[in-house]
Formats: C-alpha cells, structure tokens, sequence
C-alpha cells in the first residue's frame, strides 16, 4: 500500500452530464479526511453516483476542484487519477467473462507500462488483496460462475489490489448477504484505521452510520447535512430529504443511531 | 479432459500445426498438383524449374497473402470485440470493409493499380464508414448495444455496395466483373508486391494492438471502470479502431470482402480459454491466417479448374459460427 496519506476534497463542485445541461451536482463541497471513512448517502438521483463519475472525469461539464492532496483530478489524466483513487462503480458487467485471480491483477494496471509484467510486488499486493476481501476460495473460477455477491466481492478485490490512498467505492455492498456485508465494513473499517481515506457511497444508511465516521447527506445535488451520523441521522432532516415519515432510534447495544422507515396511515 | 489453463497452449500447438499442413497442402494441390515432398524441395529451390517456378512465383505469394489476410482480420476483429465489449463486431458486419471497399473502387475508377495507393484509398473509406457507424449507431441508441451497432454496420454496408454499384455504372462489362469478383473476395492477383504491401500494414497494425492488449483488457470492463483503472477511454476506443480500420482496408485492398474471419476466430479462441487480449489478438491473427489459408483452398479445389469466390467461402464457414454466438448473446 502507498504510504502517502491524501485527503479527497470536493470543493465547490458543479457537474452535468451534457454541455449546457442542468447540473446534477451543485457547488458542493466535502472534506473526506484521512484515515477516516466518509459515507455519500442521500435518495435516487440526489447526486451521489455523479460525484464518484467526476473523480473519474466523466462528467462533460465541471467547475470547481476535486482535489487528491494538492492534485485536481478535473484536470488530471485518467492514469494519474487511477494512482491515487481506487474506484469501485455502482455496476459492472463483463462482456468476457475471465478468471476471477485475472481480473483482479487488473487492479494494478494503472501502475504498469504497456510491456510491462506484474512484478512480485504486485504479485502480493493481489494476493494481499485476494485474503483481505475473503475470495481466495474462489480465486480460480471464472467470473460468469460466480453469483452476484461472490462478484461484489471479486470487484472489492479487484479495488483492493489498487492500494492507492485513496479508496472510493460506490455501493459496495449491493446483493451481499448480512455476513458480508458486515465483513466488507469491517475490511473497510481496517483499511480505514490503516491510514487510507475510504469514501462510501450507499443507501443503507443504519449500517453505514454503525462504521462512517463522517456521513454526508445529499439532496438534488446539494449537500443538505453534514457531520457525525448522529448529527445527520435526525428525523426530521431525513423526512424532509426522503419524503417519507421515519423514526430514528439510539439503541446502546448498536452503538449507533438506527433508522427505522414507518408505513403511512391508510 | 484438458485442464482451462493448458487449452489456450493446446490450441496454438494445433493450429501452428494445421497452418503448417495447410501451407504445405496449398503449395502442392492445384492446375499441376504435385506430391507433398515435391512441394517442399521446390520451396527450397530443389527438384525441377517448373515446379520451382509454380511453387515460389503462383502459389507462395497467394499462401502469404492469404495468412496476411487472415492476421489482419483476425487481430482486427478480436480488438473491435473488446473495445465493443460484444463478440458480434467485426469489420465486415460493422461495415468497415465495405466501406475500404468503396475507397479501393474509387481508386480504381481513376485507374490506379499501385497496391500502396489503393491501401490508402481504401483506408481512407474504412474511416469514412468507421465515423458513419457510430454516429448512427451513437443517434439509434448507443453503441454499446450489440443490435443497434449491428444494425448501423449491416446499413453502412448495403450503402457501400449501393456507391459502388453506382460507381461501376458507366464502366466496361469487363471492369464491372472484374470489380464485382474482388468484391467477393479473391486471392487470384497475389503478387510479391501486395504481400509486401500487405504485411507492412500487419506488422504496424499487430504490433500497435499487442502493445494495447492490457488497456483492452481494462476497456472490456466497460467505460467506468475502465477509466477507474486509468483508461482514457474515449482516446483508446478511437485509437484501436483506427488501427482495427487500417488492418481491415489493408486486407481490403489486397483480397477484397472477407467476411466473418474477424468474427470466427476471436470466438473459438475464447471457447479455447484464450481470454487475456493480448493473447487474444495473437491467437486470433494465427488462427485467422490458418482459417483464410483453409478457406483459400477450399474455393481453389471444390469446383476445380473453376475458382469460387473467397469472401462466399468464408460466409458459409462463418454464418453458423454467427447464428451459434447470436443465439447465446440472446
């Protein structure tokens, strides 16, 4: 793993999608710290995936800065990016299917020149990688056997092997049952403590308030709260954003506040 | 059963081996057939002048030029598969030949014979119809979508032949046929020029998309994650079509439409095992080359003294190959 601890930094972020379109992310800014996990949550279409589309600079129409330590990656190229963030996207299919160790050691990819072999550094940093997200079991399948969480799994992996200071994933815990998704916060809780900087993007916001240290709240592509998840996690700001009635509790033996949405009257 | 990881070492073993027989087999049977080994000496200068002269000045230029052919084509479409991420794409079925073949005939309707220039003409169309298909297909819907890229390659295609129809329309009955029958697909002219030709445009091409094969890997990942792992995607895709686009105008403007060889073989070898683009595109450009050489024979021999058109050849080998992958996408 890199040693250099980068903070990730949205300032005054505006993003569309088209030239001349209405932004879906407006003027927003957010400090993710070091050794910290941030968690991006917020309702369908509040803005949260385009943030993690504009570090990989494809969002067509930006302003302001997204910045690595000192580096902007608005500016930065593709390559550049890839050496300080680790991404994992919301959705990925592959159109051939290979095998699972394979696709992992892409992971390193943006670290070697075109001719190129994986040294014995990267060669640890997969397998590394391979232990730490629990899929060394099936290290050797192919990736069209495997079932969706098994994949979820693979991609962690995959974003593991990257070891850049800087990790951002993007519901990584869809379709994994509750033994690994509480495996896959743990894993990120550790590379956390580590010293990296993990921002998660999600929608399960009572597991999420349990391990982020810091959660941001998004609504139309503004930042509508921001702090501890027991200063975000109140009921009446998540009303207002979900447009639903909930109830948020505190119950000790969770350690953290937990939402609980209520079924409306009649 | 042979263990996944040894299969894709398996088929280079027997494909080097059935393209070794296959050259051997096209060097000895024709108009003069001779035994094998009479074949061989005359390759290495040995045995009689005339079988010296069928071997190294008839039939070995048509051999190279046919593996030329098949490597282009080959490489060609196993890189515009996994740009495309969809194992349909090729260059003739995305309209790519066709329109290298509108180039090739516009050169020639000026009456140029110069295989350089006409490799460039045909480049030059290859382009044309490249920058046609996505802008069709991008408007239709996307071009991820295998059905609308298709479709946007099979109009592009029927376009092409419509603006050589037209271009032909005022020339001699002779030219038409001579035209309509590299149109099919031919190997007839081979000449040491063309082959010469022909791989220079093969050893660039090879080479650029060899050099590509890890950032095809990351691009066959689809666009955020292959930028998440450095990919400038939208300067990569244009890249290898680009060369994609070359390889297939320079088979073009050597041999005509060949169809279906950039579909079939990038399919087998992944059947194979063969996944790693890198591999992929070499496995693809040897089992390409063994395929035309195949084909090659085939329309040499089947109606012999008559010769049956290469590209037809090629069509009935691999439309079952396409029927067969359209089936599993679905």
């Amino acid at each position: 793993m890199s040693d250099t601890r980068l903070a990730l930094h949205f300032d005054g972020v505006t993003l569309a999608y088209t030239r001349g379109a209405p932004p879906v992310v407006i003027d927003t800014s957010i400090v993710a710290p070091t050794g910290a996990i941030t968690a991006i949550v917020g309702p369908n279409g509040s803005g949260k995936s385009s943030l993690v589309r504009g570090v990989l600079g494809l969002m067509p129409e930006h302003h302001g800065r997204i910045l690595a330590g000192t580096v902007d990656l608005l500016r930065a190229t593709p390559r550049a990016t890839s050496q300080l963030v680790a991404v994992m996207p919301q959705r990925e299919s592959l159109a051939f299917p290979m095998r699972v160790h394979d696709y992992i050691a892409l992971g390193r990819a943006p670290f070697l020149g075109v001719w190129d072999s994986l040294t014995v550094r990267d060669q640890a940093l997969i397998d590394d990688a391979v232990q730490r997200a629990d899929v060394q079991s099936f290290a050797m399948r192919r990736t069209d056997e495997l079932s969706g969480g098994e994949w979820q799994r693979v991609r962690l992996a995959r974003t593991l092997a990257q070891a850049t200071p800087i990790i951002l994933l993007d519901e990584p815990t869809t379709f994994l049952d509750i033994a690994h998704e509480m495996a896959t916060f743990e894993t990120l809780s550790r590379e956390a403590r580590a010293g990296r900087t993990v921002i998660l993007v999600s929608h399960t916001l009572t597991l999420v308030a349990r391990f982020a240290d810091q959660m941001v709240l998004m609504h139309g592509g503004r930042v509508a709260a921001a702090g501890s998840p027991r200063d975000v996690m109140q009921a009446g700001t998540l009303e207002s954003v979900y447009g639903w009635p909930l109830v948020v509790s505190h119950d000790p033996a969770v350690g953290a506040p937990t939402l609980v949405p209520l079924r409306k009257p009649g | 059963m042979i263990a996944p990881h040894r299969r894709p070492a398996v088929l280079w073993a027997v494909t080097l081996l059935a393209l070794l027989a296959l050259i051997i087999a096209s060097l000895a049977i024709g108009a003069v057939p001779m035994a094998p080994s009479r074949a061989i000496d005359a390759l290495f200068g040995r045995g009689d002048s005339l079988a010296i002269t069928i071997v190294r000045d008839l039939r070995l230029p048509r051999v190279a030029l046919a593996m030329l052919v098949g490597c282009a084509l080959g490489s060609s479409g196993a890189a515009l598969q996994g740009t495309l991420r969809n194992a349909l794409a090729e260059p003739y079925l995305l309209g790519v030949s066709g329109g290298a073949a509108v180039g090739a005939v516009v050169a020639m309707t000026l009456s140029v014979t110069d295989a350089g220039v006409l490799s460039l003409s045909a480049f030059a169309g290859a382009i044309c119809a490249v920058l046609l298909v996505l802008g069709l297909a991008r408007a239709a819907g996307g071009t991820r979508d295998s059905r609308t890229l298709l479709m946007a390659g099979v109009v592009i295609g029927a376009f092409a032949n419509a603006v050589i129809l037209i271009l032909l329309a005022d020339a001699s009955p002779d030219r038409v046929r001579g035209a309509l029958w590299w149109m099919a697909g031919s190997l007839g002219d081979a000449s040491w020029p063309r082959v010469l030709w022909l791989c220079a445009y093969v050893v660039v091409g090879l080479s650029l998309l060899i050099a590509r094969g890890r950032l095809l890997d990351v691009l066959a990942l689809g666009d955020e994650s292959a930028a998440a792992l450095g990919a400038d995607v939208g300067r990569a895709t244009r890249q290898i079509f680009l060369i994609s686009a070359m390889l297939a105008a320079a088979s073009v403007a050597a041999a005509g439409l060949v169809g279906f060889v950039g579909l079939v073989v990038p399919n087998i070898a992944r059947a194979f095992g063969v996944v790693r683009h890198r591999s992929l595109i070499a496995t693809s450009a040897l089992a390409g080359a063994a395929l035309v050489v195949f084909a090659d024979l085939l329309a040499r021999t089947i109606r012999a003294p008559i010769e049956l058109p290469l590209g037809a050849i090629t069509a009935l080998i691999g439309v079952p190959v396409f029927l067969a992958r359209l089936r599993r996408a679905r």
